[in-house]
């Protein structure tokens, strides 16, 4: 039996007159990269709301590494275990790198006002743990040496990464990248392709959605396809290249 | 690295002799009306390091802070004067030597009860952004201080527009700071003025207030704070719980507005509605944010310079009047100075007089 980490079954969606979901379901095993792929306003991003709590799904049922999970709250989605980036990053500015990762600590610690202001043993332990964790991770994505710069000073290759780390600070289940190639010229897409690819081998879960078909298709171990909120198909790269629906949702059926 | 710390310790030196040598070179002059000024800088340095922490750290923008100052100094009021025993019989009965209460107890109530009102007041208004955060905490500043105006009747509490006087003076190892403290050492007498008394007592409160500043600042808290004013969605998406953060916020700079009332009131001997008006609220932001949001050097300066500026204008503004022949009073004429001088240095330097540096620590050489 293989290690299920996200669950998807039923999810519906409507907005006034538009069906902007309906009945998406997907299955993401551990280590895997999962593609969400599709045309403008197939449902992508609807269904990352959707799953980051910031949408209420009209059905639909969750189940995060086993456990049964509703997204209710948006601040309550990393504690449980997804963590996720921002199609058009969103970075806090003034913070430095350093800094932007250990807010990301912030789930997993505890110290309050009052360890702070007395300075216990347990907070100062735990600001080590938090400091130490934090340039482990900007090591990691290849921005270590940044660590004091502003994030706002950094290059947009950079502040991706930057980002991808403090989602890993949060000990995600899984890590959902919002269209995280927007953007970036050729050089940059390698660059992340090698970081996702190490993720993966270090067997975490990534929820890839994007437009840049190649990218997905070079990358990923399942995609699913959405067009008009439905799920066109779902299978393998070459299984999703070979299907006729997919071609004609994406390349439209010959004229007349 | 050695020469540096050597440096930086030298620096730290200098600066705690010159403050604690400045009030004995203002009293020499043989009036205490320096000492007194300074004494007031030192207050509104206490303010503008607690609303330092909403408008500074999480980028709340709070026009209602000197609301928590007032309750502060009138908690004090009430519970070191005769007020309530002179009018309420019964209390006079239970304190029949007078309600004088410790002032170190009272600063300990009044940090509690500032801090509490601070998050009830926040608790319904934080979910307001920006500009309408800023109006409602206006509102709610002037309703606090339209209760001390109005509470007079139908029961006497807060004695009206006359205010609460005859407030104690505190007492230090058995000294009431009221009088002048004269020490004798071998041959040689040296007399501490009142205000020169005072000057260290608000001097050690401001030294807490800057620790406790700059551990708040290097905190996770205090970094949950700073996320949430850069980006408050993200800041979510990384699991903060805002709502809970923000209120915190308010809570903790409530307490240094508390804290700093308690002492106004001990040092004034009293208490009365206009020295809470609107106007002040808006003075302690513009010390904020002329001296450099969230950065603990740059308040301190903004509200030394924001505090102490008006009171050397005065003897600047005096000739001027003269010369125009009365017709520039010298209040219009300080307050056309004050705001030249924050218009000109907010297209100079927007980010304030002493901004946080660009980088992070390491780099910060």
């Amino acid at each position: 039996m293989a290690d299920t980490i996200l669950k998807v079954a039923n999810v519906s969606k409507r907005f006034g007159g538009l069906q902007a979901l309906s009945d998406v379901g997907i299955e993401i095993q551990r280590g895997q990269v999962y593609g969400l792929i599709g045309p403008n306003g197939a449902g992508k991003t609807t269904f990352f709301n959707v799953l980051t709590g910031l949408y209420t799904p009209d059905s639909g049922s969750f189940e995060l590494a086993g456990k049964p999970y509703t997204p209710k709250a948006v601040h309550e989605v990393a504690r449980a275990g997804i963590a996720r980036t921002f199609q058009n990053i969103r970075l806090f500015a003034e913070m430095t790198a350093l800094e932007n990762v250990m807010v990301g600590r912030h789930v997993r610690t505890h110290s309050g006002l009052l360890g702070a202001i007395f300075r216990s043993g347990g907070f100062k332990r735990e600001e080590k743990e938090i400091a130490e964790r934090a340039q482990e991770l900007l090591d990691y994505v290849g921005i270590g040496k940044l660590a004091d710069y502003k994030s706002r000073t950094l290059s947009y290759g950079d502040q991706r990464r930057l980002e991808i780390a403090r989602a890993l600070a949060t000990d995600p289940q899984l890590i959902a990248l919002d269209e995280p190639a927007a953007g970036m010229n050729a050089t940059e897409k390698l660059l992340l392709r090698e970081l996702i690819d190490q993720i993966r081998k270090d067997n975490r879960t990534i929820l890839l959605i994007e437009h840049d078909v190649k990218l997905v298709m070079g990358l990923c171990d399942r995609v699913t396809v959405l067009d008009y909120g439905k799920q066109l198909a779902s299978g393998t790269p070459a299984e999703i290249q070979r299907d006729p629906k997919v071609i004609e949702a994406y390349l439209g059926t010959g004229g007349t | 690295m050695m020469k540096t710390k050597i440096g930086k310790f030298a620096v730290y030196l200098l600066v705690a002799i010159a403050m604690l040598a400045l009030p004995l070179v203002l009293q020499s002059t043989g009036s205490n009306s320096w000492v007194r000024i300074v004494d007031m800088a030192l207050l509104y340095v206490l303010l503008a390091l607690g609303l330092n922490i909403v408008v500074g750290y999480a980028g709340l923008l709070d026009l209602g802070f000197i609301a928590f100052f007032a309750v502060g100094a009138y908690l004090y009021s009430l519970l070191a004067s005769p007020h309530l025993t002179d009018t309420f019989v019964f209390m006079a009965e239970m304190f029949p030597n007078g309600l004088h209460m410790n002032f170190w107890i009272v600063m300990v109530i009044a940090g509690c009860v500032a801090g509490m009102t601070g998050l009830i007041l926040g608790a319904p208004v934080l979910k307001l952004r920006g500009d309408y955060l800023a109006i409602v905490t206006l509102g709610f500043g002037e309703i606090v201080r339209i209760f001390m105006l109005n509470l007079d009747r139908p029961i006497n509490l807060t004695n009206g527009p006359k205010g609460i006087s005859n407030v104690d003076a505190v007492t230090v190892f058995g000294h009431s700071m009221s009088q002048r403290l004269t020490v004798e050492f071998g041959g040689w007498t040296y007399t501490f003025e009142s205000v020169t008394l005072y000057y260290y007592l608000i001097l050690f409160f401001v030294m807490m207030a800057i620790v406790i500043a700059y551990r708040l600042q290097d905190s996770r808290i205090g970094r949950a704070w700073m996320a949430i004013r850069e980006d408050e969605i993200a800041a979510k998406a990384m699991g903060l719980n805002t709502r809970n953060l923000k209120l915190a916020a308010f809570g903790m700079s409530a307490t240094f507005g508390g804290v700093s009332g308690v002492l106004f009131a001990s040092f004034m001997r009293g208490v009365y509605p206009e020295s809470f008006i609107l106007m002040e609220s808006v003075m302690v932001v513009a010390m904020v944010v002329l001296g450099g949001l969230g950065h603990i050097p740059g308040v301190i300066l903004g509200a030394l310079l924001l505090a102490g500026l008006p009171e050397l204008l005065r003897h600047v503004a005096g000739p001027v009047t003269e010369m125009t022949g009365g017709r520039l009073a010298p209040e219009i004429l300080r307050q056309l100075l004050i705001a030249m001088a924050m218009v000109g240095v907010m297209l100079i330097r927007p980010k304030g007089l002493w901004p946080s540096p660009e980088h992070g620590k390491s780099l910060a050489k």
